[in-house]
């Protein structure tokens, strides 16, 4: 048996390969969005697909976010599945009408008899210095809604066998892409790109004693610094990456903050109504008496998405994680 | 007896009579776009309002290099040009009266200059410092949107505001072709018609929405034509004839300011540069296209139009060449010092009153700075 070369690939291409097979595997896959077609994507996911598939299958739409979603909506109710582009997380607002309307509950109005397999990919969040509107955390909005599964990859094989496992859901998931981490690349074997779990099961990034990091997309990899920087200060991190923040896995959540005993909650949206909030009111109820402290925070500040010049100082990195950690210790001592 | 029997025979008439509410034909667009320059109709222009019309077309000209090459240097996060379609924007801003109102889209920092604010500040979003860098009420210049298409219903209900108040205040939005496909326009179209707003829609199409060709944005025999729907007049213009572009909106804005309601006018375009300077224009179009409308340049219509006329000699032409280049020294001077902007500005106005969690959030912030502070500190201590 020969050994395949596992070459460092970017989270973009490890997209733009679940995208390429998934429309090989199942012709009622269709892809469609703003400059998806000719220019392959602002950020090139959809390379090559118009050219591979043709323009019926990969298809560049008016620019238009609440018409793009809206016929997606007609195209699935017709037995194809839509894989839609929103170009930036805050472009897809003008689609929220349709999703929150009619994607996330048809198949609950229909009594099951009309389900909606459309997958809704969004780059999102912050750290690329983009101008204003490019850089927004709106899971908490989707998570808000019932009927739709939310995803986030961190790394490249799960961009890949999560963006697989989306498309062939039989229920709408909304995609968040974290658009920072598109060029991070990973040792992964594009010849023989691997699935992953079903939908739902979060994963242990990282071993630990002290204390859980629960976290997601882009703050994954912060986190895991934050872990290694932690070690020379005696705390042992463990970083859980939840994947999908709906379903929510509370039970690789809650065995791990079980084992530790503590738990920091991570993530770049906003912490005032953010998915921290829910995270930790979880952890609270089902693992209270193993806890040796209360379960914290470290989200952006509760304001607009700040300008470039200044989103350091609004997104959490390792030093205000590691703040956290030790009140951890404090809240413990006192 | 039944019913049916009691009521009789259903005898089948003709429908009352429908009537149009309004006649299409006045509203529609003529086929061509209206042209100016080099007709016999350029004649009638105002030779000073040419003359004023190209110093703004050679300044935003300057403007949009100096701009490109700022990006280049790292001092500008990206610039969308507009080098090729300065006409519009130069026009949509000399079209309007001081009271007036400009809701400019992300392209359109041409016009927001043209109309009076200063070009370091119109620079503000896209370098980053911060989202809107001029006060929109010290010159009625709306924020550049860049959700596309949002601006319009806005334009739309200050518009409305105005008359309600018995002002004769008129609002001038601007959209791309990409944008008129969002729901957006639509809604704007209708509401501004409905209620007969002083306001004026200005398309520039400029042949692509980033890599989307107009083909692919509409069907429409032409994006004024969709006007008429409204209850609108449409009207179709060379957006690269700025005597045309001015006369055509400014017919537009006295229409809309005499209580005529609103008009859609589309001038037709190109856009010689990339999307922004990050895009990579040669994935969707090729160098013919460009080269065709290089020959129909806005700055070269006008200029031939001056001095075949004798409107203006060497000097004048020269003065304007020079007035640009003192704007783009200028503009490269202030882009070239490095902006400060304050990390606490973050939880300033987000509310009238702010709120106790931002002003804890505030002190976290605060904290974390002075402890980088009296680290810089050690460490120089360290190494003295
Ligand atoms: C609601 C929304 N969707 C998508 C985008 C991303 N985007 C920015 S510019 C652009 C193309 C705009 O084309 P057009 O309206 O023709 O204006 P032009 O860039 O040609 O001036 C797109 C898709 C956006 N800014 N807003």
């Amino acid at each position: 048996m020969t050994t395949v070369a596992v070459k460092p690939a970017t989270m973009a291409q490890a997209l733009t390969r679940a995208l390429r097979d998934a429309m090989a595997a199942d012709p009622t896959v269709h892809v469609m969005g703003e400059d998806v077609g000719t220019l392959g994507g602002v950020f090139r996911v959809t390379d090559g697909l118009a050219k591979e598939f043709g323009e019926d299958r990969c298809t560049d739409t008016p620019l238009a976010e609440a018409g793009i979603l809206g016929t997606a909506v007609g195209m699935a109710m017709y037995g194809l599945r839509p894989v839609v582009e929103m170009q930036f997380d805050a472009f897809a607002y003008p689609a929220f009408e349709q999703l929150i309307s009619h994607v996330s509950r048809m198949r609950n109005r229909t009594r099951g008899r009309m389900p909606l397999p459309i997958t809704v990919r969004v780059p999102y969040g912050g750290g690329i210095g983009g101008v204003e509107h490019h850089s927004d955390s709106s899971e908490a909005y989707y998570m808000a809604t019932p009927g739709l599964h939310v995803l986030t990859p961190a790394t490249v094989a799960d961009a890949y066998g999560l963006l697989r496992r989306a498309i062939a859901s039989d229920d709408p998931v909304v995609f968040l892409e974290p658009k920072r981490l598109y060029w991070s690349k990973d040792s992964w074997n594009p010849e023989q790109p691997t699935d992953v779990e079903p939908i739902g099961r979060a994963v242990v990034r990282r071993p630990g004693r002290s204390a859980t990091l629960i976290t997601y997309g882009p703050s994954v990899p912060v986190c895991l610094e934050a872990a290694e920087a932690a070690q020379s200060e005696g705390w042992d991190l463990e970083v859980v990456d939840l994947r999908s923040l709906v379903p929510f896995d509370d039970e690789t959540v809650c065995a791990s903050v079980r084992r530790t005993g503590r738990a920091v909650v991570v993530h770049e949206s906003t912490g005032f109504g953010g998915p921290g909030g829910e995270i930790a009111a979880r952890i609270t109820e089902r693992c209270f008496h193993h806890l040796e402290a209360p379960v914290l925070r470290v989200a952006g500040f509760d304001i607009p998405y700040p300008p470039p010049m200044l989103e350091r100082h609004h997104l959490p990195g390792v030093d205000r994680i590691l703040d956290a950690v030790a009140r951890l210790q404090w809240e413990a001592e006192g | 007896m039944t019913v049916m029997e009691q009521r009789g025979a259903y005898r089948p008439s003709p429908p009352p009579a429908w009537q149009p509410r309004t006649d299409p034909a006045p509203l529609l667009p003529d086929a061509e776009p209206h042209r100016v320059l080099g007709t016999e109709a350029a004649a009638k222009a105002d030779p000073d309002l040419l003359r004023r019309l190209y110093a703004q077309l050679v300044r935003g000209r300057r403007y949009n290099t100096q701009a490109t090459a700022l990006t280049k240097q790292g001092r500008l996060a990206v610039y969308p040009s507009s080098t090729g379609q300065e006409a519009c924007q130069v026009a949509a801003a000399l079209a309007l009266e001081e009271r007036d109102w400009l809701f400019p889209s992300y392209r359109d920092t041409l016009a927001v200059v043209a109309r009076g604010v200063d070009p370091v500040e119109a620079l503000t979003l896209l370098r980053g410092d911060w989202h809107s860098g001029y006060d929109p009420h010290t010159h009625r210049v709306a924020p550049l949107s860049t959700p596309l298409a949002t601006q319009l219903p806005h334009a739309v209900g200050l518009a409305h505001a105005a008359r309600l108040k018995g002002d004769d205040v008129v609002a001038l939005a601007l959209v791309g072709d990409g944008g008129t496909s969002e729901g957006d326009f639509h809604e704007a179209l209708n509401f501004a018609a409905v209620w007969q707003a002083p306001v004026v829609f200005l398309v520039q199409n400029n042949g692509f929405a980033i890599s989307v060709p107009l083909a692919k944005q509409t069907a429409a025999p032409s994006l004024a034509h969709k006007a008429v729907g409204y209850g609108m007049p449409g009207r179709l213009v060379d957006g690269n004839d700025a005597a045309a572009v001015h006369e055509v909106l400014s017919d537009a804005v006295r229409h809309a300011r005499a209580g005529g309601g609103p008009t859609l006018v589309e001038a037709v375009t190109y856009r010689i540069d990339a999307h922004t300077n990050a895009d990579d224009a040669t994935r969707y179009r090729g160098d013919d296209e460009i080269e065709a409308w290089r020959t129909h340049d806005p700055i070269e219509l006008l200029e031939a139009e001056l001095t075949t006329r004798g409107l203006i000699d060497a000097a004048a032409l020269e003065a304007a060449r020079q007035d640009a280049e003192e704007m783009a020294a200028s503009l490269r001077e202030h882009m070239n010092r490095d902006p400060e902007p304050d990390p606490m500005a973050l939880f300033d106005h987000v509310y009238a009153e702010t709120t106790a969690q931002l002003r804890e959030q505030r002190a976290l912030l605060q904290a974390e700075l002075d402890a980088e502070q009296e680290h810089h500190g050690e460490q120089e201590g360290g190494a003295r």
